[in-house]
C-alpha cells in the first residue's frame, strides 16, 4: 500500500496516478474531503483501489490521528504537502510567516516522523518527502518558504541516517520549477520547468532504486550545486528570482 | 498522462506563444489552466476567453490573446456504466488515456479522429469524424449530454432534451458557446484490440471514389491519395478498410510482424518532399503486386499511425504548415475533387499526402463539418503563395456547394465560410445568449467574423 499526502495537489495527483498504475493500492490524504473524493472516484474508475482520509497538517495531532485511521501501515508514503506563499506578506506579518513555516516544516516533518517510527518498528518501508531547491539557500525573494524547506530537507536526511540500518529508506525530492497551481502566477523559464508527471515518474524510479536525494529535470543538480557554492559575499548582492 | 498546464510555449512578456498543430499562425496568448470547476467563475471575470484542449486543431481555433484557458488539468473520470458503456468524464481527458484504460476491457470510443492526442472537449467542439463516419456519424451523435459553463457562470446540462439549442450549437461550435466541463457519451463493445484490415490500390480518382463507396459495409474505410499524380492517374490511391476482429480471428493471427505489414501511407506526410512521393509510388506498386489481403492490425497502427512519430509537425520548419480539408456533396464530388486536385497539381505547390473519405449523414451540430459526400484533406507547407492557393481552393469548394473544416482551417475568408455553413445565423443567436457576461471568441472566430 502507498500513502499519498496532499493528494489533491498537482504533484500529489500525478503521484497517485503513477503509483496506482504501477499496481499500488492507495491511501490518499488531503485537507479538503470533497475534492479528495473526486480524485478517489477518478482513480477507482481507473481500476485502482483507494481509501481516503482527511488530514490537515496544521492540526495538532495530524500525524497520530491519520495513522490511527489508516486501514494498514503503508509500505510507501509520499508527502507532497506544501505552500509557496508570498514573501512580502510573510515578511510583514508574523502570523502569515508562522503559518508558512508550519505548513512547510512542522506539519510535514512531524508526519514523516510518526510514519518513520511505525516503519522502523516493522523494519521496512520507504518514505518520500518533497522538499525543494528553494531549501538549498535562503534567497531574499522566498526565504520563509525556503528556510522551512531547508529544515524539512535536514529532517529527512536525519531520518535517513537514523533508519538506514533498520531497513527503512528515505527519499528526498528536490524539484526546481514545476508547472502547477503553486507556480501559475510566475513566469517560469521553459527550459528549466517540468510537468507534475515528470516529478511522479522520478519518484517512482527513486522508490524502486532506493535513491537518497533526487532532482527532477536535467539541469537542476547543477543549479543546486552553483546555488550552494557561490560565496556569501557575492550571494548577498545578487538579485535572484 | 496528467499534464497540468502542460504547454511548452515560449513565455513572452507574461504571455505564451501558442499555435495549433500546424504551427501557423503563432500568437502570444495569456494562458491559464483550469483545475477545478469552482475556479471557473474567477476566469469568467475576463471579458473574453477561449477554451483549449490539447491544441490538435491545426489553425487558430484554440487561441485567444486575452485568455486561453487550458482544460488539460480537467482530466478526471466521473462515472462509467458498464452495462450500457456510458462514460462520463471531464472535458480535458485525453483520448489516449481512455483508450489505454478501456480498450483492454473491451470498450472503444464510438468515433476516433486520426490522432489519439485530442481531448474529449475538443472532440465535442469540433464534432470530430473518424473512418466510420459513413455508418456511425460523427462524435456528437454518440454524446448523450454535456455540462457547459456559459458567460454568466451558469453551468447548464445540455442534451437533445435539455437546452437542445445549446446542445446543437456547442457540438461542432469550436468553443464559441462556452466551456464544456464534462461529457457523457457511449463506448462500443469490441472483441479484440485488432482491426482486420486490407488495402487496395486504385488507379484514378473515379476508381478511388468507387472503391470507397463500395466499402460502405466495412465499419472503417479511408483512402490515401497520391497528391503528385496528374493526368490519367490523377487521384490514384490506396484504400484501406477494416472491421474490429473478433477474438477468434485475431488469435488466429497473432501480433502482426511489422516486417510484412505495409507502412501506413499516413507516414508519408512526415517524409516531406520528393522522397515521400517516391515512397507512395513504391507502396502503391507493392499493394498492386501483393494485394495486401486481410490481416489483423493493432488499433493504434490502424487509427493513429502518425502518433508514433512524436512532434512530426515540427518537420515543416518554422513557418509551419496548413491542412486543407473540405467536404463536397455527393453529386458534386467527382467534378469538385478533380478541380481541386488539378488546381493543386498545376499550382506548383507541393501537397503532402491526400486523405479521402466518404461521409454519411450531416452532423447534428449547427456548425458540424460533415455532410453526405466526399471529404478531402491535403497538407501544405506554409510558403509565400500558400494563402492564395487556399483561397482559390475555397473558391472551388464553395462553387461546388461544399465547406471547409474549421478544426483544420487557418485562412478561410468570412464570405466563403458563409457559403458553406447554412446555419450561421441560428448559431450566432444561440451563442449571443450564451455569452451574457463573457465573450467566447478565438483568433479564428474574429478572422471569420463570427
Ligand atoms: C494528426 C491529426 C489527425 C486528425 N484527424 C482528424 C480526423 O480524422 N477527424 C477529425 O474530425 N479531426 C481530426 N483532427 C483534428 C482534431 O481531431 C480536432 O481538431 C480536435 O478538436 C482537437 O482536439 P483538441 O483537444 O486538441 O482541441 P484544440 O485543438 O485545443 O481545440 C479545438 C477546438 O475545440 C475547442 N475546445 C477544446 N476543448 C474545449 C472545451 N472543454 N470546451 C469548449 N471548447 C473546447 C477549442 O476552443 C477549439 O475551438 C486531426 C488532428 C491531427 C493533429
Ligand atoms: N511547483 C513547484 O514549482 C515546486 C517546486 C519545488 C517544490 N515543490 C513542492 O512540491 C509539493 C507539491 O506542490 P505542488 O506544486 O503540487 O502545488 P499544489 O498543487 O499547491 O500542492 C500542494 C499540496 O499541499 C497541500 N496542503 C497545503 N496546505 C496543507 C495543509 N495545511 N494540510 C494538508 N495539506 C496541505 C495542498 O492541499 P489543497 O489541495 O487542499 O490546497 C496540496 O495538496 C509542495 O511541497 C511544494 O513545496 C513545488
Amino acid at each position: 500500500m502507498a500513502l499519498v499526502l496532499g493528494a489533491t495537489g498537482d504533484i500529489g495527483r500525478a503521484v497517485a496516478r503513477r503509483l496506482g498504475r504501477d499496481g499500488w493500492q492507495l491511501q490518499l490524504a488531503a485537507r479538503d474531503g470533497q475534492r479528495l473524493e473526486a480524485e478517489a472516484r477518478d482513480l477507482r474508475l481507473r481500476g485502482i483501489s483507494v481509501e481516503t482520509h482527511p488530514c490537515d497538517v496544521l492540526s495538532e495531532d495530524a500525524g497520530v490521528s491519520l495513522l490511527d485511521a489508516l486501514s494498514a501501515t503503508p509500505d510507501v508514503a509520499v508527502c507532497t504537502v506544501g505552500v509557496l506563499g508570498d514573501q512580502s506578506a510573510a515578511s510583514d506579518d508574523w502570523r502569515t510567516a508562522e503559518r508558512l513555516m508550519r505548513t512547510n516544516y512542522n506539519g510535514p516533518a512531524l508526519l514523516m516522523g510518526e510514519l518513520a517510527n511505525r516503519f522502523e518498528q516493522r523494519g521496512s518501508g520507504v518514505l518520500v518527502g518533497i522538499s525543494s531547491i528553494a531549501g538549498e539557500r535562503g534567497r531574499g525573494t522566498n526565504y520563509t518558504y525556503g528556510s522551512a524547506k531547508s529544515g524539512f530537507t535536514a529532517f529527512l536526511s536525519g531520518l535517513r541516517n537514523r533508519l538506514w540500518r533498520s531497513g527503512v529508506h528515505v527519499v528526498t525530492v528536490k524539484p526546481g520549477y514545476v508547472r502547477t497551481r503553486m507556480t501559475d502566477h510566475l513566469d517560469l523559464p521553459g527550459l528549466l520547468t517540468v510537468d507534475p508527471d515528470q516529478v511522479a515518474d522520478r519518484i517512482a524510479v527513486a522508490i524502486r532504486r532506493s535513491q537518497d536525494v533526487v532532482h527532477v529535470g536535467r539541469l537542476w543538480r547543477g543549479v543546486s550545486l552553483v546555488l550552494r557554492t557561490i560565496p556569501e559575499r557575492l550571494f548577498k548582492r545578487m538579485s535572484l528570482p | 498522462m496528467l499534464a497540468a498546464g502542460a504547454e511548452r510555449g515560449l513565455r513572452l512578456m507574461g504571455t505564451t506563444e501558442l499555435a495549433g498543430w500546424g504551427r501557423y499562425p503563432r500568437v502570444g496568448c495569456e494562458l491559464a489552466t483550469l483545475r477545478r470547476e469552482d475556479e471557473l467563475c474567477q476566469r469568467l471575470g475576463a471579458s473574453t476567453l477561449i477554451a483549449r484542449g490539447n491544441g490538435r486543431s491545426y489553425g487558430d481555433a484554440a487561441l485567444n490573446p486575452e485568455l486561453t484557458l487550458s482544460m488539460l488539468a480537467m482530466d478526471r473520470l466521473l462515472s462509467f456504466d458498464a452495462e450500457q458503456g456510458l462514460l462520463e468524464c471531464e472535458a480535458g481527458v485525453l483520448l489516449r488515456d481512455l483508450l489505454a484504460l478501456y480498450a483492454p476491457r473491451g470498450w472503444f470510443p464510438p468515433v476516433v479522429p486520426g490522432t489519439a492526442e485530442v481531448t474529449v472537449g475538443g472532440m465535442v467542439a469540433a464534432d470530430v469524424h473518424g473512418k466510420n463516419h459513413h455508418g456511425d456519424g460523427s462524435f456528437g451523435s454518440h454524446v448523450e449530454s454535456f455540462r457547459l459553463a456559459t458567460g454568466s457562470g451558469d453551468i447548464l446540462t445540455c442534451s437533445r432534451d435539455r437546452n437542445p439549442d445549446l446542445f446543437r450549437a456547442t457540438v461542432g461550435g469550436m468553443g464559441l458557446t462556452g466551456v464544456v466541463l464534462s461529457v457523457r457519451f457511449r463506448l462500443c463493445r469490441i472483441e479484440s484490440e485488432y482491426v482486420r484490415a486490407e488495402t487496395l490500390g486504385t488507379a484514378d480518382l473515379d476508381a478511388t471514389m468507387a472503391t470507397l463507396a463500395a466499402s460502405n459495409d466495412w465499419r472503417y474505410s479511408v483512402a490515401w491519395i497520391d497528391p503528385s499524380a496528374k493526368g490519367s492517374i490523377l487521384g490514384r490511391g490506396l484504400v484501406t478498410r477494416g472491421d474490429f476482429a473478433t477474438d477468434a480471428t485475431a488469435a488466429s493471427r497473432p501480433t502482426p510482424a511489422s516486417r510484412r505489414q505495409l507502412p501506413s501511407p499516413a507516414l508519408l506526410s512526415v517524409g516531406l518532399n520528393q522522397a515521400s512521393i517516391r515512397m507512395f509510388d513504391a507502396l502503391y506498386h507493392r499493394v498492386g503486386r501483393f494485394r495486401s489481403g486481410l490481416r489483423p492490425v493493432h488499433y493504434r497502427s490502424f487509427f493513429f499511425p502518425l502518433d508514433r512519430v512524436r512532434g512530426w509537425n515540427r518537420l515543416y520548419g518554422r513557418r509551419g504548415f496548413v491542412q486543407y480539408q473540405c467536404v463536397l456533396p455527393v453529386a458534386q464530388s467527382s467534378r469538385g475533387l478533380r478541380a481541386i486536385l488539378e488546381h493543386v497539381a498545376s499550382s506548383g505547390h507541393l501537397a503532402y499526402l491526400g486523405v479521402l473519405k466518404f461521409f454519411g449523414r450531416q452532423g447534428e451540430g449547427l456548425l458540424s463539418f460533415p455532410m453526405s459526400g466526399y471529404t478531402l484533406a491535403l497538407d501544405f507547407p506554409m510558403r509565400s503563395g500558400t494563402v492564395d492557393l487556399l483561397d482559390s481552393l475555397d473558391e472551388i469548394t464553395a462553387s461546388h456547394g461544399g465547406r471547409v473544416y474549421l478544426a483544420k482551417d487557418a485562412c478561410c475568408r468570412p464570405d466563403h465560410l458563409r457559403e458553406g455553413y447554412a446555419n450561421l445565423e441560428s448559431f450566432a443567436e444561440v451563442r449571443r445568449a450564451a455569452m451574457n457576461g463573457c465573450e467566447f471568441s478565438s483568433v479564428m472566430s474574429r478572422r471569420l467574423g463570427l
